[in-house]
């Protein structure tokens, strides 16, 4: 187990310096921030003074050397975009990118996982066709037009949610939340559905088909002829050799609702990591725009470890090696 | 019936405080870069902190320099100017102002390492001569000095020593700056709380010396980035001003009931700069044609603006035949003019030049700087090949047009110049028609030199005799204008929306000045 994380640690270090370094090759193709920093009739003298001071004159690996070593203590630098330090900027965005994805990904599975058995315990029913017929639109529609549809409907035609923003947050250290209060809670249902809709449908799609392939197998068979009851069936038995896989891609796609919040938040205005890389991409703020990558990666890399210790817990089988060697 | 009472009482207050305060909530499409009024020369990042801090002179409603922190104002010898300060302001911290803020502030602003220092050139050094009066040095005469000083803003001296900020922010350093997110200025509002890219609220300075124009007593400003979502906020009354208002959706705002479009002709003249060097980027054939007037002329011919105008611009724009807009120093009706619009002219001017059957070249438009950019070079590019010519077009986020604009690989490109902060014919001629040099023709096409045009312009720099000074300046802008090496297009519409209630004039400059806001019910 010990050897597995340390693995894992390795591997994630070598992960993110990769990742910086695509990022520092590709930053040369999103043309030249200079213009972002200088007013609009500056000189050529003034411009070129801004790109020596920003180091932007020296060769790319020099500027990728002086990235990692920075970042190595923890330091990533000034956003070029308003003079504040990337941490401090990534730390302030961090609760409402979390909070949104915590919900989106919690809804998803709290919907998802019960409407995937209903439909597979009741496959010919006119709800279970209805459900169908939703998620087939939920799975295909990009995600910036259920987006704008959302805000059209409830916040200008009804008026009951807010169209963008997170309301009103309470600052529990430096945690800033939308929990608490009423006009928070209402801001997050809007971005949170707008999110999760595709993983949501996702779910349960595989969960319905994972499970009509769990009830046809000769173990539940068996089961049903040692007289158990539906319920026991059902959920003791069924459900749970259906979770394996869902677990494998919800792991997958919870790195997707990370990266797909950044449309979310472009749409809603909800003042994320992603919003924030997406200014950062507009103004050409390199610093801000390396240190989200990196950032990104190293959550990608967590959440598969996570996902992957979790296998051993669900699944009995995948314990028998390491049970034998500690006896 | 005591707490029914109380409820009551409760109740009564709120209303009465509800009905005095009046808050505005305004949505733009970016929040601003910081509060430092010295660290960004960003336009609408400086028309923010000038809620907060004041300049000596400032831009009034029409654009007319008009005192504030300084009451008048008189050339002693041509590179000194003496300034008497406006007695009684203090800051929102409770300082008084006086001569060493204002010498503190004008040497911050020019520091070698603060990028506001191209905004206020020629400045040597701040003399104090008494508490309240202070002469500006400067290298040579100024004539437009004062245009220059209304985008520089005073801070105080003692509050900057305080929080060890008299120094300007630089970026490449690793420190946070303590102006950055926090002010203090003489302006008629002060800062309550900011969230960056979520809420800055702004309140009423009740100890601004001016006497306020704006009933407002509290400013929610929301950076919202999604153009339909800001609109979506406007209609669904969340928001009751909004910047820009896409012109898309010009017809739907005017036709919701409670809120309406503010559109007029802005300031910033778009226009093509017509590379003249040696060599096409991505031609086809020898040389560059473009050298050649006449295939300049059979361009500007092949154009139809009043086609782009009415279809483009839904009838919005102002075509012009002129670099600079009506309201700019130097304009006249006879820069005005244009070239007709005749495919056929353009066809037989191309013949005579020699390229009876046109040849190849980049047109370069950004696709998310001038309002609907993309739109009209694709307009372009089709009247182009009409009038007999063979246009590439590339379209490209702003980063990689001016990126290629600045190092001269595009052959025919798309520039917008508002003239801003100075508000004068000489931008255009200083930026954008001299001989490039020095501080001079940063933006001038590849390959244009006019002599007699950088003399006038360096005679124009100089001349304090404003008389003089507009007549070289036209007589520059009029020869330039015959030689094409920018092919004027039209001035762009400035396009905000707000609910029926708010009154607020729309600066040609598209900015906004909320103290100049009224909230009526």
């Amino acid at each position: 187990m010990l050897g597995f994380l340390i693995r894992r640690i390795i591997q994630s270090i070598f992960v993110m310096l990769a990742v910086a370094l695509i990022a520092f090759m590709m930053f040369r193709f999103m043309g030249d921030p200079v213009n972002s920093l200088v007013a609009e009739n500056a000189t050529v003298e003034e411009r070129d003074a801004v790109r020596e001071r920003l180091g932007l004159d020296q060769p790319l690996w020099v500027q990728y050397g002086r990235f990692v070593a920075r970042a190595a203590t923890g330091d990533f630098g000034l956003s070029w975009r308003n003079a504040r330090p990337v941490s401090t900027l990534l730390a302030e965005r961090f609760p409402a990118t979390a909070e949104l994805v915590l919900v989106a990904a919690g809804l998803s599975l709290l919907l998802g996982i019960p409407l995937g058995i209903l439909t597979a315990l009741r496959p010919h029913s006119f709800s279970t066709q209805t459900l169908q017929f939703f998620s087939l639109i939920g799975i295909s529609l990009p995600t910036f037009v259920t987006g704008i549809l959302l805000i059209l409907v409830f916040s200008v035609w009804l008026g009951w949610l807010p169209s963008f923003g997170r309301g009103t947050v309470v600052d529990i250290g430096w945690w800033s939340t939308g929990f608490l209060t009423l006009s928070g809670l209402k801001a997050l249902v809007l971005p949170s559905v707008m999110l999760c809709l595709f993983q949501l449908t996702l779910i349960m799609r595989l969960v319905r088909a994972e499970m009509m392939e769990v009830l046809r197998t000769d173990y539940i068979k068996f089961a049903r002829a040692r007289g158990l009851t539906n319920r026991s069936i059902h959920f003791r038995h069924a459900l749970k050799n259906t979770l394996i896989p869902v677990i494998t891609i919800f792991g997958l796609q919870l790195g997707g609702l990370i990266a797909f919040a950044i449309v979310t938040e472009t749409v809603f205005q909800w003042p994320g990591m992603g919003a924030l890389f997406i200014q950062a991409v507009s103004f050409g703020d390199v610093p801000v725009m390396a240190a989200y990558l990196v950032l990104v990666s190293l959550i990608f890399v967590v959440i598969n470890t996570t996902v992957d210790l979790l296998y051993a817990v669900l699944d009995p089988r995948l314990r028998v090696d390491g049970a034998r060697a500690a006896h | 019936m005591l707490r029914h009472l109380a409820m009551t009482a409760v109740a009564a207050t709120i209303a009465a405080t509800g009905a005095s305060a009046e808050t505005l909530r305004y949505a733009t499409a970016r929040d601003v870069y910081g509060l430092d009024p010295h660290a960004v020369t960003d336009s609408f990042t400086n028309i923010f902190t000038h809620h907060i801090y004041e300049p000596l002179v400032r831009y009034n409603a029409d654009l007319k320099v008009e005192p504030a922190l300084a009451t008048s104002w008189e050339v002693i010898e041509p590179t000194r100017v003496r300034f008497k300060l406006r007695e009684g302001v203090k800051f929102q911290g409770g300082q008084d102002f006086g001569a060493d803020d204002v010498q503190v502030s004008l040497m911050r602003a020019v520091d070698p390492k603060s990028p506001l220092r191209g905004n206020l050139p020629g400045l040597k050094a701040v003399e104090i001569v008494d508490d309240l009066t202070v002469d500006l040095i400067l290298e040579g005469p100024t004539p437009l000095l004062n245009n220059y000083l209304t985008n520089i803003f005073i801070m105080d001296k003692g509050w900057l020593e305080e929080h060890n900020a008299v120094a300007p922010i630089d970026a490449s350093q690793g420190e946070e700056g303590y102006t950055t997110n926090n002010a203090n200025g003489t302006g008629p509002f002060k800062l309550e709380s900011r969230r960056p890219d979520a809420l800055n609220v702004l309140v009423n300075y009740e100890g601004w010396w001016d006497t306020p124009q704006h009933n407002l007593t509290r400013i929610e400003h929301t950076p919202i980035g999604s153009d339909a979502t800001r609109v979506a906020a406007l209609l669904s009354g969340e928001i009751d001003l909004i910047e820009p208002a896409p012109l898309q959706d010009a017809d739907r705002i005017d036709g919701t009931e409670g809120v309406h479009m503010l559109q007029n002709p802005g300031l910033r003249s778009i226009m093509m700069g017509i590379n003249m060097g040696d060599e096409l980027v991505d031609g086809n054939v020898e040389g560059n044609p473009l050298k050649d007037l006449k295939v300049r002329q059979a361009m500007y011919h092949a154009i139809n603006m009043d086609l782009i105008r009415d279809r483009i611009m839904r009838g919005k724009s102002r075509v012009t035949g002129s670099l600079i807009a009506p309201e700019v120093k130097g304009f006249t009706e006879a820069m005005d003019e244009r070239l007709p619009y005749d495919p056929e002219k353009s066809k037989a001017l191309l013949a005579e030049a020699g390229y009876p059957e046109g040849f190849a070249f980049n047109l370069n438009c950004p696709n998310d700087r001038y309002v609907n950019d993309e739109g009209i070079c694709q307009a372009m590019a089709a009247m182009l090949a009409q009038g007999g010519f063979q246009p590439r077009l590339v379209t490209e986020p702003r980063q990689m047009h001016f990126q290629k604009v600045d190092n001269h690989q595009v052959d025919v490109f798309m520039l917008g110049w508002a003239t801003l902060p100075m508000l004068d014919g000489f931008s255009v001629l200083s930026a954008m028609l001299a001989t490039p040099g020095g501080e001079y023709g940063t933006f001038t096409p590849k390959g244009y030199s006019n002599p007699k045009v950088d003399e006038l312009t360096h005679a124009v720099a100089t001349e304090i005799d404003e008389e003089k000074r507009l007549a070289m300046m036209q007589e520059a802008l009029m020869l330039a204008k015959a030689d094409i090496p920018w092919l004027p297009l039209h001035q762009q519409p400035l396009s905000w929306a707000a609910r029926d209630s708010v009154e607020i004039p729309q600066a040609a400059d598209d900015l906004v000045r909320l103290w100049y806001a009224k909230i009526t019910k």
